[in-house]
């Protein structure tokens, strides 16, 4: 009775062994199933979703002209405070004052890609970029001004 | 300051005292274990908390009905999904509101895929802390597949924050359905290989059977939910028991075992995890066509009182406590994790084992240490 399950044992245990190399055996002289890819190499061909959050952006178009009004939605829906507005009054033309946007201060650092300021923003000015290498040596270099220099708000746009 | 002496960690009858983390490979995180030790065998177990506590609960509380959703992403993060629709529930039902069926649907769907992803994970690290490394090679071949949907639809792989009281943030990808039967149809062909490379093993069988046995009415009194719970004779699946979203519109069956041992809690998950691949290829051809969002306000203002909302993780049940006086953000919020609940009984399980056994348990529990300290 003893050997019996002794020998039964080590049977059963060959057997799951054999069993478990064959998955891994399988994989092992099937090359084209493996499924890893290697990051920094595959650079070139390595497109992320179009809804993959990987930092704010605020977009420009040709004329340099942005569509940010500054109503501080975005500042308001944020959770962390990551979002910064500040504002200017503006002479029109017509000799009227406006509020456009001086800066619009976005810390990386303290972002978490929640969203919300994108769902948030009436004027879809910002946007989610899809970049998501953000390692740096400096972390001052992580607080960014959105709006490019000498930039306008677009036509059309209140 | 005093150098160590012997009385510091030899208790007079004769048992040493360890400190197993919270650094410690197989604690899956900061989990801090005080062990009174008799040799090998574990006389007593102090789990030891604190150490990534962020205190998001306090936090809520500055925070609005909208934004407050995201902080709970970062408590059980191998759920994020379905904390965020837990609260995003909670709010609901204070503003007397409902997803459409929609959102109700695509809800269901992610939080099954959630499980899903979750699961494997807890089947690779299974394997991983019981010394069989391969497993977790092919658990995240599929969690890959599925994080990948996410990553396409929420914008995020592993804190989505898709939920918005009132519905989804955005609407789904187009792609979507079409990645999800990719996906089903994977986990479908490669269950096999799980249980050939794990299951039936006669190393994890010895290692799991008969190891850190829970009895039926120790379940209960700790409080213990979920597969754990399960694993006992517990029948308690909140999906069954008190439906949301679209729960109520499927069919599945809650899986119960009776072992109560390691072994038991690994065969319960097993099973889940077939049963969340019926649940969404029930609902996946059927998402109905309309709006995914409930409009609300801008500002959102609970009424004064207490809401309370249960659901479903891959680790137990989690509720959400508002207490509101009427402002646009919490008076107070709790959360009921299942983590901290089946940690709690862990020195039941553990007392009387060994060192290794205790590695084996913790693994079928499933600990996820920030949902346990939040």
């Amino acid at each position: 009775m003893f050997l019996k399950e002794y020998f039964g044992t080590i049977y059963k245990s060959v057997k799951s062994l054999l069993t478990g190399m064959k998955v891994t055996g399988y994989y092992f002289t099937h090359q084209k199933e493996i499924l890893t890819e290697e990051y920094p190499d595959n650079r070139s061909t390595l497109k992320m979703f179009d809804r993959f959050r990987g930092e704010v952006i605020m977009p420009h178009n040709a004329d340099n002209e942005h569509r940010c009004t500054g109503c501080q939605a975005c500042e308001i829906a944020c959770p962390n405070g990551t979002i910064k507005i500040i504002t200017k009054q503006e002479l029109m033309p017509d000799g009227k004052k406006k509020k456009r946007i001086d800066a619009f201060i976005y810390h990386l650092e303290l972002c978490t890609m929640c969203n919300l300021c994108i769902v948030a923003c009436p004027s879809d000015a910002i946007v989610m970029g899809q970049t998501f290498e953000h390692s740096v040596y400096d972390k001052k270099t992580l607080r960014k001004v959105l709006n490019k220099p000498g930039s306008k708000i677009m036509e059309g746009v209140e | 300051m005093r150098s160590l002496i012997a009385e510091d960690y030899v208790t007079p009858e004769g048992e040493f005292v360890i400190n197993m983390g919270p650094q410690h490979p197989s604690t899956h995180g900061v989990l801090h274990l005080k062990l009174w030790l008799n040799g090998e065998t574990v006389n007593k177990v102090e789990p030891h908390l604190g150490y990534i506590h962020r205190s998001i609960e306090k936090m809520s509380e500055n925070l609005s009905y909208r934004n407050f959703i995201f902080a709970t992403s970062r408590m059980d993060y191998l759920a994020a999904h379905i904390n965020n629709e837990a609260c995003a529930l909670t709010v609901e039902k204070g503003l007397g509101i409902e997803a459409p069926p929609r959102a109700k649907y695509v809800r269901t769907i992610i939080s099954e895929l959630t499980r899903l992803s979750s699961h494997q994970l807890w089947w690779g690290c299974t394997g991983l802390d019981l010394g069989a490394v391969t497993p977790f090679f092919y658990a995240f071949r599929e969690r890959e597949a599925i994080m990948e949907i996410m990553e396409e639809t929420c914008g995020a792989r592993l804190t989505q924050n898709y939920m918005v009281p009132g519905g989804l943030m955005v609407d789904i990808h187009p792609n979507f359905q079409k990645r999800v039967k990719e996906v089903l149809t994977l986990i479908k062909k490669n269950f096999n290989e799980y249980d050939e490379i794990l299951t039936g093993n006669v190393i994890f069988e010895n290692r799991t059977k008969e190891v850190g046995y829970l009895s039926k009415e120790d379940a209960i009194s700790y409080g213990v939910t979920g597969p754990t719970a399960r694993a006992s004779g517990v029948s308690c699946d909140i999906r069954k028991w008190f439906p949301y979203s679209a729960y109520d519109q499927v069919q599945f069956n809650e899986i119960l075992d009776t072992g109560g041992d390691c072994y038991a809690r690994y065969m319960v998950r097993m099973h889940e995890m077939r049963e969340s691949v019926s649940i969404i290829e029930q609902l996946i051809d059927n998402i109905p066509e309309g709006d995914y969002q409930t409009k609300t306000k801008a500002v959102l203002k609970l009424p004064k009182g207490e809401f309370y909302q249960r659901v479903e993780t891959p680790r137990g049940e989690l509720g959400v406590y508002i207490v509101s006086d009427g402002a646009a953000s919490p008076y107070r919020i709790k959360y009921r994790s299942p983590g901290f609940s089946n940690l709690s009984a862990l020195p039941v399980m553990a007392k009387g084992g060994k060192i290794g056994d205790l590695v084996a348990i913790m693994a079928t529990i499933d600990l996820v240490i920030p949902d346990i300290d939040r």
